[in-house]
């Protein structure tokens, strides 16, 4: 399967790098990890870019490493369809402090206008 | 997260105790909570799935507990509707860190739609001010038109920060912010 992770650098979304990363080492599936521009997350692009290569290493699995610019869901869509994904894979969103969960702008964009199945890690 | 909040302030509201009589002539007290965990456990373990909302509350007890545990801790606010002496609402203002604090509102869905929510609103946001708490946040599914009303009620206008949620806030003070 071809599977396309999204990750803009919140919480969430590094969370589900680390399970993207072992679930597609499990099941041999080819996997891209697309860097998006998210304005509400923390780390730099570069900051990134490093944690998915750390990752990668400590799971001794290879991944196509692209970046995005613009609006980061409908660069994820566009991607997916151009490069025949058969899945777009997201973080499931933060925890508010009273338990709340709260999906990502990102995520509720793609989860209306992807045609491929998504995935969202909780 | 910038966050409007009203110019208005909402209530003032009297903190608890309060007794009513609820609109299916049931006598209803609400009181602060500090009886501790099992009592709510209780409640919760009771809770239709159906009137769960973004996650919460949990399902299952070891969660129901780990969630509680955190809710009863020292600096959040816990009010609680009980019919005799059994637990049939509770509604929580947790702080977010921010200089603000989140609100939410359970009920038993055998009472609901019969005035309970409102009297445990203002409770607990009364309970809330004389804490000192000026500013209080919420989210709703947008759809959950019966707890949109409510909440606009007593006195939680919408942010427009919302996406699948709605963003209410209400303003309790007319200080700038909660942190001291």
């Amino acid at each position: 399967m071809k599977t396309l992770l999204g990750i803009g650098g919140s919480e969430d979304s590094l969370y589900a790098l680390k399970k993207a990363i072992r679930r597609a080492k499990q099941a041999g599936d080819d996997l891209t990890i697309a860097i998006v521009e998210n304005p509400e997350a923390e780390p730099t692009q570069t900051e990134i870019r490093d944690r998915i290569a750390e990752e990668l290493s400590a799971a001794e699995f290879d991944a196509e490493i692209t970046t995005l610019s613009g609006h980061p869901g409908s660069e994820l869509v566009d991607l997916a369809e151009r490069g025949s994904f058969d899945r777009i894979v997201l973080g499931g969103g933060e925890t508010s402090p009273l338990g709340k969960v709260k999906l990502g702008e990102i995520a509720e964009f793609v989860l209306l206008n992807a045609r491929t199945t998504v995935t969202l890690i909780r | 997260m910038t966050r409007e909040y009203p110019e208005e302030i909402a209530g003032p509201y009297d903190p608890p105790p309060r007794e009513f009589e609820d609109q299916e002539g049931r006598r209803i007290t609400v009181r602060r909570y500090d009886d501790g965990l099992e009592t709510l456990v209780e409640m919760y373990r009771e809770f239709n799935p159906e009137d769960r909302a973004q996650g919460i509350p949990p399902a299952k007890e070891p969660q129901i507990r780990t969630w509680l545990e955190e809710l009863l801790s020292a600096d959040c606010v816990n009010v609680v509707a009980w019919h005799e002496d059994r637990p049939t609402g509770h509604a929580i203002l947790v702080p977010d860190g921010e200089g603000a604090s989140e609100l939410a509102i359970f009920v038993l869905r055998e009472y609901q739609g019969a005035g309970i929510g409102t009297e445990l609103l203002e409770s607990l946001l009364g309970a809330g001010r004389k804490e000192g708490i000026g500013h209080v946040w919420l989210t709703v599914e947008r759809w959950n038109s019966p707890a949109v009303a409510l909440y606009q009620k007593v006195g939680f206008v919408s942010t427009e920060n919302g996406n699948f949620e709605l963003e209410m806030a209400a303003r309790l003070t007319d200080s700038d912010d909660d942190r001291s």
